[in-house]
């Protein structure tokens, strides 16, 4: 048991998009040298300098410290811009100034810091502006505490902020996860032109884990936004505009949104899925909380319980698609997550025909262990025959 | 037919969108005819966000941003740290700038961020249909005070020109008044300053624009022209605050 736990911690995997749980390549193939021992939040920050993010602006909050204070020391070094802000307000406002001149640009922070900037996301979705946002979540309401949490995972999923918009949202769940989404997010952030957030927490931040970082990108080579303002020099003038001017606009901009989202939603979903050929129990859980899931799907698959995982990886769009196959041999799904039940919205959505659903988490800080997560599983697996 | 007066050419030929009487016109002119004679068309981004001049971007021909209400200070530090050879302005009202965005302006000035920022100050909130501002005076009537600004209550005007000297060591202040043909030549006399101090690395610039809102004021457009230059240029002193070293006088 202890063997196969070091070994899931050890190898250090990327994400997919169809669903098959593929360990990453190459890092078992390279040499001990290019792999890095690193924190999650220095994984991250490192994982966004490599991929040409030069512009950082943040306010000081726990448990995102360390990305932050990386962010401080390294930026310069590489030419870039840390700049510690007055609020969180106008933090994602500076980022609304940097993407609009059509630069990678970051920040990160949590909780309460998370909620002051909504309005500028509502603006940054609505003027349609790429830039990633990291929330290493603690656990609230209000000032709450700085205890590992999932529970902003209705907040990041749903948009926020006012109005008709999403967000898309990354839940990574090791070190290497935290800088290969980095480089995920602002793929996609400028794929779509739409603001990108990674939603972790203090624990994955913390952590430190072998990381196999990818190759840096040159700033300069990114593929050119010709619709960023830049001066209208030998062009005609560029806009950025959170509000457009007429009714009709807007009408316009609204539909425009509506059809981008739709478009994310059928080719953006990841998902990992964990020995779901004949499972007939599904645990479903993101992040930190798919960690300690995993190791419990584990203790059971080794004692003999037909017993699966699905990973969400994007938690916007959620991966749907992960639940159509399993509609005949399913026949409960457990929700794990570190809040009073969220996702689970989202599982009692996509999940087909009666298949029960049910919930295993807190709110308020409380981290499952491996054997509390196990015991919840066997009790809901071996009434799963009558329920 | 010859033109004998037309509008700058870094200004389009959209309707202005403001009231009768209204001198936010006439301050958007200032601005677009000294782009065109400083020749920094090309490089020049404005930025506007929520009040009366939300609409302003359509008046010029260059790149413009629109932002949240109060933002646009944090907004161009963001413009300018990622394009420090732009020339980067906010047009701010006196809601956007001393009340609901006083923190980002303020830490702008503090910073002396290389960029201008224009606050039209009409004493009032004119979008929203005349509630009191920070900048209302004592004993004006608006829709939120109906019986005057009574300062035991609520509180006393700011002086925003005068308090953002104070906290800005490199930067050129200045407030200006658009009520008669003087003040407004010396209010684009101080729109030049404040590009060319932006031009020359020299630090933050500010310029306050004492402005006539008759529909806000209840007022004929006249007697609020009259109200300036005998009631609001009392509180509001007209001058320069502050000049940065390396801009001549």
């Amino acid at each position: 048991m202890h063997g196969l736990q070091i070994l899931c911690v050890y190898m250090p995997r990327s994400c997919n998009r169809d669903g098959d749980y593929q360990p990453r390549k190459c890092a078992v193939g390279r040499l001990m040298g290019q792999i890095d021992l690193l924190s999650g939040n220095e994984a991250l920050a490192e994982g966004a300098i490599r991929v040409g993010c030069r512009f950082f602006y943040g306010y000081p909050i726990t448990p995102q410290g360390e990305l932050f204070e990386y962010m401080a020391r390294h930026l310069p070094e590489v030419g870039g811009t840390f700049l510690q802000s007055e609020s969180e307000i106008a933090a994602i406002s500076m980022i609304y100034g940097t993407a609009a001149a059509g630069k990678r640009v970051m920040t990160a922070s949590s909780g309460p810091g998370i909620s002051l900037m909504q309005e500028g996301l509502s603006h940054l979705a609505a003027a349609q502006l790429p830039c990633l946002i990291v929330n290493v979540m603690r656990a609230g309401p209000g000032l709450g505490r700085v205890r590992p949490s999932q529970a902003d995972y209705l907040q990041a999923t749903r948009g926020g902020g006012h109005g008709d918009y999403r967000v898309i949202v990354l839940a990574p769940a090791s070190a290497q996860e935290m800088s290969d989404l980095a480089f995920e997010a602002f793929t996609l952030a400028d794929k779509y032109r739409n603001p990108v957030m990674i939603l972790c927490d203090g624990m994955l931040g913390q952590m430190m884990e072998p990381v196999d970082l990818a190759d840096p990108t040159d700033p300069n080579q990114l593929p050119p936004k010709p619709w960023a303002v830049t001066g209208a020099k030998g062009r005609r003038r560029n806009l950025v505009l959170a509000a457009p001017y007429t009714d009709d606009e807007l009408i316009a901009l609204n539909l425009e949104l509506k059809s981008k989202y739709a478009s994310i939603e059928a080719q953006e979903a990841r998902w990992e899925s964990q020995f779901l050929d004949d499972a007939e129990l599904a645990l479903v859980a993101f992040g930190t909380s798919a960690r300690i899931s995993e190791d419990a799907v584990l203790k059971a698959r080794m004692e003999g319980l037909k017993v699966g995982l699905i990973r969400p990886i994007t938690l916007w769009p959620f991966p749907r698609q992960a639940f159509n196959a399993l509609q005949k041999k399913i026949k409960a799904y457990l929700v794990v997550e570190m809040n009073a039940g969220q996702m689970l919205e989202d599982v009692l959505l996509a999940k087909r025909g009666d298949v029960p659903a049910f919930h295993f988490g807190l709110g308020g800080g409380w981290v499952p262990s491996t054997q509390d997560v196990y015991r919840e599983l066997v009790e809901v697996y071996e009434r799963k025959g009558t329920l | 037919m010859t033109k004998l007066f037309t509008r700058p050419s870094s200004m389009s030929d959209a309707a202005i969108p403001y009231c009768p009487g209204c001198t936010h016109g006439i301050a958007h002119r200032l601005v677009g005819e000294v782009i065109d004679e400083l020749g920094i068309f090309e490089k020049v981004i404005g930025i506007v966000s929520a009040g009366c001049s939300v609409r302003s971007w359509r008046l010029y021909r260059f790149d413009m941003v629109l932002s949240a209400h109060g933002r646009s200070p944090a907004v161009a530090t963001g413009l300018k740290r990622a394009l420090p050879d732009n020339f980067v302005f906010a047009y701010q009202g006196d809601g956007d700038s001393a009340a609901i965005g006083l923190a980002e302006l303020m830490h702008a000035a503090l910073r002396c961020e290389e960029i201008t920022v224009f606050m039209i100050n009409n004493a009032v909130y004119g979008a929203t249909g005349g509630q009191a501002a920070p900048t209302t005076l004592i004993g004006q009537k608006t829709t939120s005070y109906p019986s005057g600004r009574d300062p035991n209550y609520a509180g006393y005007p700011i002086n925003m020109a005068e308090v953002i000297a104070s906290v800005s060591k490199n930067s050129y202040v200045a407030r200006v008044a658009l009520n008669n043909i003087r003040n407004i030549l010396k209010a684009k006399n101080a729109v030049i300053r404040a590009f060319k101090t932006q031009e020359k690395g020299l630090g933050f610039s500010f310029v306050e624009m004492l402005s006539a809102c008759p529909i806000g004021w209840q007022m004929t457009p006249l007697d609020s022209l009259k109200w300036i230059e005998e009631t609001m240029i009392q509180q509001y002193p007209l001058g320069e605050f502050k000049v940065p070293k390396g801009l001549e006088p």
